[in-house]
């Protein structure tokens, strides 16, 4: 997999940028153990298994795939929560897969996460206040009498009432919750934001209200998106490109309109046929391209391409022996398949 | 139209807590027709839950303070004793919920709880109840049911755990099977796979379904009837078509314009709909969306309007004129795609 290929993968403008964030071959193996007393490795799970990406500043670049395909892994590895059992990851043309201490905990002030479920990430037994101005006391940013009025002003800049400094998270809806988490991750001015599946937990008329602040955050400071969810709406309407997930490895990469028109890795095609249409006629019309079973696991993913067991469109032997590459499809597009899918609008019908 | 399978008269479903009265359900009526499938689409606290929970008593007058009426093939479901009730729980009313990992039981193999299910309302022996229960695992499309029936819930995945429980709902030919958000803990591939088998044995089986989401994809592509709730109440009951193409409520203009649709090429900005919903211990006077409502006028924030049918057995509970409401569903709502 050592093919050149992130030339192909980048938008066609952004040729020569130096990108903010970069992963080559990166590999996140979790050990699985047996026995109590005496724990010996019988396995790894490969939750994340050789992935080349490149994201540039000021572009939101969406990540999807089923539950366990490794999305929230590769999050984590490039935030350095966990360390990559292979390969690099650079921020901004450095080298970041190996800082430590002191380094380390500068180079967090530039890239923030944003988690899933707002109940569970923040302190229940802390104001919202000191919650977003904990990042400042961390860093030493803000003289500590300036941490109040800097706190509200990020409250309002995230649609919170300031005068709610002192409440504590209970007393808030889970939107405003995610708002919280939001500020907190916007307070120390980062360049890169993680968005770890960022409104799945809300209900549908707030995820548009989180959705647009996220657009309007971005517009104002610059900031580079690095968006996960399980949702393909959401996805795309956030993303500038948008890369495909299967069982830890990036199996389709393009730019959202492309991707969602002529998707060329079956995998993506079963992913955006399987995605329900909120309009009858629409959903009538759509061509269904069914997945038998589930995702297999990840401790021994199948061989070859891992997806041929569940692949409607596989031809043996090739695809279970040989792995194919990502190769470029459309201009800004690449997949990985031996036979791709040919360019048919009908799998989405597209709203005129 | 036929003789309806089930029939709710003015349910109201009211919880007292110490910090007030939790109107969770607050007057809703409707009817469902045998193999129809009817979706029940609103917001956390809408009282979707809660109004299909009542329906299957688990709800007790000891909790709350029911009133109205649930006719269920002629019966009354709410004035029935315990006993009686609990013969056609799980026989004749079955429930699927969201969460398959703690619906089943973690302790107990998934052939032994589905098998407890048949030997509860029938006389069978053991072996008899097993061989149904791995037959409905065959039929829900569980491979190798046999052995599957003989494992753990956690040796599940969630897709087949989902899978499980359709077969335990439907084990006993239910002729309505009520699904709570069935396909919200998973992934939009095992969705589409639990969606069609739902759809697949609904024909089979020749039962009602209510499929209860907040997914108005989910909504589009397998109800034949729909119902939108807001705060207790509903607020737009109509065929598919009424609600997707000509809706005639506000809160229903809010939510399809504030999701994110796949089939459109715009990257247009989402249109959300503005604050929050309200608390159901303080509901707005008036029609409860208002506050929220970007068309409110002052008769809305006083008088609660009722669910008035416009056309055939489509219904909204709004003050907009009809001809408001033609004119900004044609020139705002349906403008965007």
């Amino acid at each position: 997999m050592s093919l050149d290929v992130s030339q192909s993968v980048a938008p066609t403008t952004e040729v020569g940028r130096v990108p903010l964030i970069k992963l080559e071959g990166v590999r996140k193996f979790f050990p699985v153990t047996q026995g109590i007393l005496f724990q010996h490795k019988i396995g790894n799970v490969h939750a994340v298994d050789g992935v080349d990406l490149e994201v540039y500043p000021g572009e939101t670049v969406g990540l999807v795939g089923e539950t366990g395909c490794g999305k929230s892994t590769l999050a984590r590895v490039i935030m350095r929560l966990y360390d990559a059992t292979e390969g690099r990851i650079s921020f901004d043309g450095r080298d970041i897969t190996h800082l430590k201490g002191r380094e380390l905990r500068e180079q967090r002030r530039n890239m923030q996460m944003i988690f899933q479920d707002p109940f569970a990430s923040l302190n229940p037994r802390k104001t919202v206040g000191s919650i977003i101005g904990e990042p400042f006391k961390l860093h030493k940013m803000v003289a500590k009498d300036r941490i109040k009025p800097e706190v509200q002003q990020l409250m309002e800049l995230v649609g919170l009432s300031p005068e709610h400094y002192n409440r504590f998270p209970h007393e808030f809806s889970g939107g405003q919750r995610q708002r919280i988490g939001v500020a907190r991750a916007l307070a120390l001015r980062p360049k890169l934001i993680v968005c770890d599946e960022p409104v799945s937990a809300l209900d549908v008329s707030i995820q548009a209200q989180i959705l647009n602040l996220l657009e309007d955050l971005q517009a104002e400071f610059n900031l580079t998106y690095l968006f996960i969810a399980h949702d393909l709406a959401v996805v795309k309407h956030v993303s500038d490109r948008v890369a495909v997930m299967y069982l830890g490895k990036i199996v389709e990469m393009a730019e959202g309109a492309t991707l969602y028109k002529t998707p060329k890795h079956p995998y993506t095609g079963a992913l955006l046929s399987a995605v329900p249409i909120a309009d009858p006629d629409l959903a009538a019309a759509k061509k269904r391209i069914i997945l038998e079973g589930d995702v297999p696991s990840p401790i021994d993913p199948p061989s070859g391409c891992r997806f041929h067991p569940r692949c409607p469109s596989a031809q043996l032997p090739r695809c279970k022996d040989e792995e194919p590459l990502l190769l470029p499809q459309h201009p800004g597009q690449v997949a990985a398949c031996h036979f791709p899918l040919e360019d048919r609008a009908d799998i989405l019908p597209i709203g005129s | 139209m036929a003789e309806p399978l089930l029939e709710v008269k003015d349910l109201t479903v009211h919880f007292p807590t110490e910090d007030g009265l939790v109107k969770a359900v607050d007057g809703i009526s409707f009817s469902l027709a045998p193999g129809e499938t009817l979706g029940v689409v609103g917001e956390s606290g809408s009282g979707k839950s809660v109004s299909f929970l009542t329906v299957m008593g688990l709800i007790h007058s000891d909790q709350a303070v029911i009133e109205g009426e649930v006719i269920f093939q002629g019966q009354d479901l709410l004035k029935l004793p315990a006993e009686e009730m609990r013969n056609i729980r799980g026989a004749r009313i079955s429930m699927i919920f969201q969460d398959p990992m703690t619906s089943l039981h973690p302790y107990y193999k998934v052939g032994t709880q589905i098998s407890e299910a048949v030997r509860t309302h029938q006389k069978v022996s053991k072996k008899e109840a097993h061989d149904q229960a791995v037959e409905m695992l065959r039929k829900v499309g569980i491979p190798r049911p046999d052995e599957r029936a003989k494992q753990y819930p956690h040796e599940f995945s969630g897709g087949m755990r989902q899978r499980a429980m359709i077969a335990m709902a439907l084990s006993l030919n239910p002729d309505l099977l009520i699904a709570d958000e069935p396909t919200t803990a998973l992934d939009v591939t095992v969705q589409a796979q639990i969606l069609d088998l739902i759809d697949r044995l609904k024909q089979e089986f020749n039962a009602a379904v209510v499929i209860i989401t907040h997914d108005l994809g989910v909504v589009a592509e397998h109800c034949d009837a729909i119902q939108v709730m807001y705060a207790g109440k509903a607020v737009e009951f109509g065929g598919r078509r009424d609600i997707y193409y000509g809706s005639h409520h506000p809160y229903t203009w809010g939510l399809l314009r504030s999701i994110a649709r796949l089939d459109e090429d715009s990257k247009e900005r989402l249109h959300p709909i503005k604050g929050l919903p309200p608390s159901l211990i303080n509901v707005p006077p008036g029609c409860a969306f208002n506050p929220r409502c970007p068309y409110v006028m002052d008769i809305c924030r006083t008088e609660t309007p009722a669910l008035l049918p416009s056309d055939g057995h489509h219904a909204s509970a709004c003050h907009l004129s009809l001809a408001d409401k033609e004119r900004i569903l044609k020139e705002e709502v349906m403008a965007r795609s």
